[in-house]
């Protein structure tokens, strides 16, 4: 029953990026791309979790909310949801350049957008160490309270450690996403300037960008919540 | 087809047409491979590990209740056992266990495909695991963990013991199996063989899908929670903490908000398993085919629903019970749909008592008790007088060991013959089935009578009148290891001198042993097959035409 033909290198129709297992390249890109969206599903899921913990909280005690969060810089916060999402516009772009066959475009773009992601970490470096110096820092490490950190004879409400935990984890959790983000996009960024992509395969530039995407959204939900509480 | 010399033009090193288990040659062959069926191989080995160890801390659980007061160990070194007992069963074991073993085995060769859609994130996907199970294990040579498998605050972020690699080991543990799942959703969609409809898919595979789902969107919720416990103790974060302003409650919510779900991703496979041995070995359709495929959907939906029951007794509103109560009772549905449609197929079959199948009708009748006796709890006010209770551990005992245990053994020895292409000891395999049925029923059969008595669970002490069930409990305990063991015998016996597994042993119509040899080659078919039939459809061919080959399966005229 086995032929010749039928062990597959050496099939006419295999092309070099079309893995073992698949029949078609359109086959093997709707895989990939189902399982980046089952992916975004997990991640929205895990960050699901804070998103219900901070509605507990913050339903407990707004005024709470909305006093702690002034300490948070909303310039840098704004200017960093600009950021990111020039960089989801440039993802966007990079895809469309790349399934365009446009090499060298696509990778302008993917230097861009990377280039935002890691403006995004700079700004988000100043904010922490400005929240550190405060002493706004997570859990036990919080001492904002106490009397020789007084923000011009302001003092923060009892339990504003909680807003800080919460801000804390989610931008943290958010920032790691970065982080994986720009891990990502480089290994793309490098694949492409060795010429892997075409108009017939640009999977990896589609899957990376949708990632990226994702970053961004959850960005959008944290900035309202943390930054313009009220 | 089994005679069919194997090609020899190979690519590389490995030849595509080889049996796979030779394939590839040297321990790197196994490690690096990223061949469904030889990462399945390797779950098998390391879950069948994990249950062993498991296992062990059970028996010494049990040894230790065999008196009341000290019988071997100190009430600390007990809370211990009772927690690695659990951690390692649920995370490490059953979890994994039909997912990562028989899944990755069959799943893609019963889709018709040569391996899961994406083969390198499943070989990373058992790596995470290891690692995970690393974790696991320094936690356990590092001080352990005594806070029971659930990790309640405000307890675990006080304990002092090992709680942090344990989470931490959990947490790992659970992005393997949400790879595992990705990887088993996109190949349903989308690796199917040419004429391979939804409607045709093998049960095996519906409630894998199902099980996937559950996977992928309830393990990050877990993921969250443990990272948020880390934090609590690492740095005293406060969102469980009272005393900070946070919510131990809340805690409870996000771990049943996985954990619940997670009782399916534990007994889904099960199910999903049992459809297949119980349409083998009754030569009959499964019945109400398109209802239990659905059910299967059913339980994973209603799973994301119910966690509340877990807490009837730890401070919800009132309002909250009686929603989760009542949602509680919708479960019963989608489980009746299968227990009845499994029932109806068995009428009329013509059935052989093969040992998977015995552990197939062993699993009808122990599922069903575990699925009632959850009545009982689901309802508020027997919950009231049952809950932590050994009633509870009897009913979950009856629903992982009694319902996924059992398939899972009826299933490893199902596909063993696929596997490893060798036959087993039937004779002695249905001694160790002797065993395991009736030392399970010995173990925890009493323990209903004892926890409506009033035993609590997890105590380290009783008072006189619980000992006689105690004993009787741990004595069945034994007749477990003995089963087990017998079990074990076989296997190996079977791999040392088993005869050789024709391609279809047991005469079944699945796609899985009518197309492929035992054991199937690397790419698992030599052509791409096309499916012009449904997996059930023993009507179409007689007794004989099953076991060489099915008519519509031959290559058309012309």
């Amino acid at each position: 029953m086995a032929t010749a033909e039928s062990a597959d290198h050496g099939h006419e129709e295999h092309p070099k990026f079309l893995a073992h297992h698949f029949d078609t390249p359109a086959q093997q890109f709707d895989s990939a791309k189902l399982g980046m969206w089952v992916f975004v599903a997990t991640e929205i899921l895990m960050f699901g979790g804070l998103f219900v913990a901070y509605l507990l909280f913050k339903s407990q005690e707004p005024q709470m909310f909305l006093e702690a969060h002034h300490r948070l810089n909303r310039e840098m916060g704004a200017a960093n949801t600009v950021v990111l999402l020039f960089s989801s516009l440039t993802a966007a772009l990079a895809v469309r350049s790349s399934q365009l066959g446009k090499r060298k475009q696509t990778s302008a773009l993917l230097v861009v957008t990377i280039l935002c992601a890691l403006v995004f970490l700079v700004v988000k470096y100043f904010e922490y160490t400005h929240k550190f110096h405060d002493g706004l820092l997570p859990g036990r490490f919080f001492t904002a309270h106490l009397p020789e950190h007084a923000h011009n004879g302001h003092v923060l409400p009892q339990r504003a450690h909680m807003f800080f935990a919460l801000y804390f984890m989610m931008t943290g959790l958010h920032g790691v996403h970065v982080i994986l983000g720009i891990s990502i996009l480089t290994w793309v960024l490098i694949r492409n300037q060795r010429g892997e992509f075409s108009p017939e395969y640009f999977t990896a530039v589609e899957i990376g960008a949708l990632y990226w995407h994702l970053v961004d959204l959850v960005w959008i939900y944290l900035f309202p919540l943390l930054y313009l509480v009220g | 087809m089994a005679t069919e010399v194997a090609d020899s033009h190979g690519h590389g090193d490995v030849d595509y047409n080889a049996p796979y288990l030779t394939a590839g040659k040297g321990i790197k062959s196994w490690l690096l491979t990223v061949d469904h069926k030889r990462i399945g191989v390797m779950y098998l080995i390391s879950v069948i590990l994990a249950f062993f160890m498991g296992g062990m801390f059970a028996l010494l659980v049990r040894l230790e209740l065999f008196a009341p007061g000290r019988t071997i160990m100190s009430a600390e070194y007990y809370n211990r056992a009772f927690t690695l007992h659990g951690a390692i069963m649920v995370f490490l074991f059953i979890i994994p266990s039909v997912p990562g073993a028989l899944g990755n085995f069959v799943l893609p060769i019963m889709l018709g495909t040569k391996d899961v859609a994406f083969p390198k994130i499943n070989l990373l996907s058992f790596y995470i695991y290891v690692i995970g199970a690393t974790f696991s294990l320094y936690s356990i040579i590092s001080g352990s963990v005594d806070t029971g498998w659930t990790f309640y605050t405000p307890y675990s972020t006080t304990s002092n013991t090992s709680v942090v690699s344990m989470v931490l080991g959990v947490f790992i543990l659970g992005f393997s199996s949400i790879l595992t799942g990705l990887n088993f959703i996109v190949t349903v969609h989308k690796l199917r063989a040419p004429g391979l409809h939804w409607n045709r898919l093998p049960l095996f595979v519906w409630g894998m899908y199902a099980t996937s789902i559950i996977q992928v969107l309830a393990t990050p919720v877990l993921a969250i929670t443990l990272l948020l416990l880390a934090a609590e103790r690492t740095m005293g974060l406060g969102i469980f903490d009272p005393a900070l302003g946070g919510d131990p409650v809340l805690f409870q919510h996000f771990f049943w908000f996985y954990s619940h779900p997670a009782v399916y991703i534990m007994i889904v496979p099960g199910m999903a398993i049992v459809s297949e041995l119980l349409a083998t070995f009754s030569r009959r359709a499964i019945f109400g085919y398109f209802a239990v495929a659905m059910s299967s959907l059913g339980l994973a939906l209603l799973g994301f629903l119910v966690w509340g029951h877990h807490m009837f007794t730890s401070g919800q509103s009132e309002f909250s019970t009686m929603l989760f109560s009542g949602l509680t009772m919708l479960v019963a549905i989608p489980s009746g749909v299968k227990v009845f449609n499994w029932t109806a197929t068995l009428y009329k079959g013509s059935i052989a008592l093969t040992t998977p199948m015995l552990y197939a009708l062993a699993f009808l009748v122990l599922f069903t008790i575990g699925g009632l006796t959850g009545l009982f709890l689901g309802a508020l006010n027997t919950d009231i007088h049952l809950h932590d209770t050994y009633f509870v551990v009897a009913h979950f005992h009856y629903v992982m060991m009694g319902g996924t245990v059992i398939a899972f053994v009826g299933g490893i020895l199902y596909w063993w013959p696929k596997i490893t292409g060798k036959m087993y000891d039937e004779k002695m395999a249905k001694v160790s089935w002797f065993f395991v049925v009736v030392g399970f029923n010995v173990t925890f059969l009493i323990q209903f009578i004892m926890g409506s008595k009033g035993m609590p669970r997890r105590y380290y002490d009783y008072l006189p009148q619980f000992e006689i069930y105690h004993k009787v409990s741990t004595v069945g305990s034994w007749m477990l290891l003995v089963g087990f063991l017998i079990l074990a015998g076989v296997l190996v016996k079977s791999l040392k001198s088993g005869p050789k597994a024709p391609p279809n042993p047991w005469g079944s119509a699945g796609y899985e042993w009518q197309g492929t040899e035992s054991p199937p080659v690397f790419q698992n078919f030599r052509e791409t097959p096309t499916i012009t039939r449904g997996p059930y459809d023993y009507h179409l061919c007689t007794e004989a035409e099953l076991f060489d080959g099915f008519p519509e399966d031959a290559p058309k005229e012309g």
